[in-house]
């Protein structure tokens, strides 16, 4: 007998005798975690029985049963492991080393990653200075792994979906993000999608399929992993979409968050068309990688999650293009699975503008992988070697890339803000009650008070609660 | 609950059902209604360790009922990046107790995913997260927490308890439809032991929308989940004893809370009190309370102080259970000094 709910449902259960007496709630089937109630008569099998036959050479439980039977006591020793290869198709000087490598690129292509990948460079070091110079809050560069964003996403379909971390500004801009986009976010104007709301360099683009950047590290990885199981599930109920991907960015210090151990996990037994992209540029703020892991960086680990996984040499962008060319195509065999990149570089740059890498490791360290290798250098030997580049074409290049950045530059900084309603917009797909009267509580208070804030580069001014703002969003 | 029905579901065909096979209902309309619908979690392919999702993997396929590793961090990451695709996931977590792992998943990404993304667009409105939460009678410090006061610190994330078979399938296609990530928290002492007539057809209940399960005068008792049958006694036996009439308000959703119901009927009686298993310390009763006395209209018409009637502020011990969550005798204690003035 259940618990009687006739003062509550009194049209639904006409007999009911003495709520008081009646309080006496059976438990409900409660079970300890990890001990399932087997009386019930379970509705699926997920696996067919396994048992072990008599004289196997095999264990058969179920946690592994292609394991054979050693008499041997030998621990597999992490050390003995040698370290997974690194795959190159051209060297630091330039010089194509696989022999079985053919550029799939025309001239003018190659030309343009490289423009990119200057693009990105140059930008950056604009960017820095400005924020040094107090006319943005934060800015974080990508110096030296500009050949591992643009690389990888040269090879993408427009449709495969995009999770970064935050040093990818090269995904954006291979992807389409002008000057304009990078700066209009930067600047936290009203032409940022953002709406103001987010640090700099936290970059989003629906139209581009890449997911707005968080600042919470790992966090992307399991949503990679769902979103490529979406995609997969979407194809399923409509064979006539074309096969997508999903592609997700993250250092080689996220990748110590147990985000990441749960994404790998949950990719590989959903099997989700995921690459996972991991950054190994050496460290994570000040953490050197001898800090970060003791294993064979973070290639190893994809193989205990039942992934497969490469390791690229990330100043290479030939190797990077390769290497996620086929890591889509594998990707997306048998209905899906999971596939680890994981991409070798440098951080040459500060972590980002609240830091001085100076005071946890030697400047000739850093200016000896400036001078000695890095990926824009690469790709210039390549070029120069093919003769498609000289140093007339470099100067020419810097030089009308540096007039683009400071023109975007200056037209974001003369923007207007977004109007000051979009604080409470979009915390829920309608303004609820008590927002409503937050904003209008504010919007008293700046009335009461206008000499104490300034409103003049906010759309709108005090505005914010009435027509045209009140309807648009 | 029924009188918010259209005529159609009122009169329609009822089943008997307990609250499991309510929640079971609800997810098997919504994955018949929705192929975007996905069920996944700890142990649901089998049916569950609450029998909330039987039949479903063999009625709708294992590639949208199926189990996921353990790890609820990666549960709900996994439910995020389904939703910011388009997708609508379902995850169960199998004790809220449990749902830690996964808080910076729900706090810093379900929740702020709308926010940040502006005005691209994406958000993880398609997310519903189920959870069986509250006192068992002998769930300990693992098995018995009703952590719902911790989402509804979270702007962006909707936190709904339903009391009853009915309630719970109508808030639950509600929440499954919503476009806001959803906390939905099942009684589980409730699973078996609440069992009504629930109409067998789709239907919803609105969401941050409280109900007034009782009229009265003198006194209104604002609450929600399985204190609501405690309450619902005391107030029997209170107004036999003291002759005065209260009021029992479900919240039903705990975050964004319908205000304007309860204040309308604090104006009316002067008196309240919220009641809950939750612990006292910075509960939903702390916000209701200080709510009420904040609003001008409200604060007033008060009589009395706001009583609150919740969990000792202690983890939940085994042998103790009895003295800890609030029962019938604590809530007309505290009925009794609300009401009676004494010199």
């Amino acid at each position: 007998m259940g618990l009687c709910l006739d003062t509550l449902f009194p049209s639904k259960t006409p007999n009911c005798n003495n709520f008081f007496q009646g309080y006496q709630p059976r438990a409900a089937s409660f079970l300890p975690r990890g001990a399932p109630n087997f009386a019930f008569r379970a509705g699926t099998r997920a696996a067919s029985s396994i048992s072990q036959r008599p004289g196997s050479s095999h264990v058969s439980f179920p946690g592994a049963v292609k394991s054979a039977f050693t008499s041997d006591l030998n621990f597999a020793l992490s050390a003995n492991s040698p370290a997974l290869p690194t795959y190159r198709v051209v060297d630091q000087d330039g010089n194509v080393v696989d022999q079985s490598f053919k550029p799939d690129l025309g001239d003018e292509e190659v030309v343009k990653l490289y423009r990119t990948m200057l693009t990105i460079s140059i930008m950056d070091i604009i960017m820095f200075d400005a924020q040094r110079q107090g006319r943005l809050s934060f800015y974080m560069v990508s110096a030296g792994e500009e050949a591992i964003s643009v690389g990888s996403a040269s090879v993408l379909d427009e449709g495969d979906v995009v999770f970064c971390q935050y040093r990818e500004q090269g995904v954006f801009a291979q992807r389409g993000f002008t000057l304009n986009d990078f700066m209009n976010q930067l600047f936290a104007n009203k032409k940022d999608p953002g709406k103001g709301r987010n640090m700099p360099v936290h970059y989003g683009s629906r139209e581009l399929n890449i997911h707005t950047i968080s600042s919470p590290l790992a966090t992307q990885i399991p949503h990679a992993a769902g979103a490529a199981y979406g995609l997969k599930i979407q194809r399923m109920n409509d064979p006539s979409l074309p096969p997508r991907v999903v592609v997700v960015y993250f250092g080689e210090g996220a990748a110590s968050e147990g985000d990441f151990h749960a994404a790998l996990n949950i990719a590989a037994t959903r099997s989700c068309p995921v690459v996972f992209i991991c950054r190994n540029n050496g460290y994570a703020i000040s953490t050197p990688t001898l800090e970060q892991y003791r294993g064979d960086g973070i290639a190893s680990r994809g193989i205990g999650y039942g992934i497969d996984t490469v390791r690229v040499d990330g100043n290479d962008i030939w190797a990077v293009r390769e290497v996620t060319k086929k890591a889509r195509e594998m990707a997306l065999e048998d209905g899906g699975r999971p596939i680890l990149v994981e991409a070798m570089s440098y951080r040459v740059s500060h972590h980002s503008t609240s830091d001085d890498s100076f005071a946890y490791r030697a400047r000739v360290e850093v200016e000896d992988w400036r001078r000695r290798d890095n990926p824009i250098g690469r790709l210039r030997k390549y070029m120069e070697a093919k003769g498609l580049w000289d140093e007339s074409k470099e100067k020419e290049a810097r030089e009308s890339i540096r007039r683009d950045v400071l023109k975007a530059f200056s037209e974001a900084e003369r923007e207007k803000k977004p109007p000051i309603r979009a604080m409470f917009e979009d915390v829920y797909e309608e303004l609820t009650p008590d927002l409503k009267a937050q904003m209008r509580e504010l919007r008293d208070h700046l009335e009461k008070y206008p000499e104490e804030y300034d409103l003049s580069e906010f759309e709108g001014g005090i505005r914010f609660t009435h027509p045209p703002f009140l309807n648009s969003s | 609950g029924s009188a918010e029905l259209p005529l159609e579901v009122r009169n329609s065909t009822t089943k008997r059902m307990n609250l499991f096979q309510a929640i079971n209902d609800a997810l098997s309309i919504a994955l018949t209604e929705d192929e975007n619908v996905l069920v996944f979690g700890e142990d649901v392919a089998f049916g569950g360790v609450f029998r909330c999702t039987m039949k479903l993997a063999e009625n709708f396929g294992r590639d949208r009922v199926f189990n996921t590793p353990l790890t609820e961090q990666g549960i709900m990451g996994f439910g995020i990046g389904l939703a910011a695709e388009g997708m609508r996931p379902v995850a169960e977590i199998q004790f809220a107790d449990y749902v830690y792992p996964a808080f910076d998943q729900l706090v810093n990404e379900a929740a702020k995913y709308r926010y940040r993304d502006g005005s691209c667009g994406r958000s993880a409105g398609g997310l519903t997260v189920r959870m069986p939460c509250g006192g068992v009678g002998h769930g300990a410090l693992y098995h018995s927490q009703s952590p719902e006061s911790l989402f509804t610190h979270i702007p962006g994330l909707r936190v709904i308890m339903p009391r009853s078979p009915l309630q719970a399938k109508g808030l639950l296609l509600s929440a499954i439809r919503s476009n806001d990530p959803c906390v939905f928290m099942e009684p589980k002492i409730l699973y078996r032991a609440a069992v009504e007539q629930v109409p067998l057809g789709p239907y919803t209940l609105p969401l941050s929308k409280a109900e007034i399960l009782k009229q009265g005068k003198d006194l209104t008792i604002i609450s929600y989940g399985q204190p609501l049958y405690i309450c619902n006694s005391a107030i029997q036996k209170a107004e036999q004893d003291l002759g005065i009439s209260i009021e029992l308000i479900d919240l039903r959703t705990v975050y964004p809370w319908d205000k304007e119901t309860v204040f309308k009927s604090v104006q009316k009686t002067g008196r309240c009190m919220v009641v809950h298993e939750a612990m006292v310390n910075a509960g939903i009763g702390a916000e209701v309370a200080a709510a009420i006395q904040e609003h001008p209209g409200t604060f007033i018409r008060l009589e009395a102080p706001v009583a609150r009637v919740a969990g000792w502020s202690i983890p939940t011990p085994l042998l103790y259970e009895k003295f800890n969550f609030p029962d019938v005798a604590n809530v007309v204690a505290d009925i009794k000094n609300l009401t009676i003035n004494e010199p």
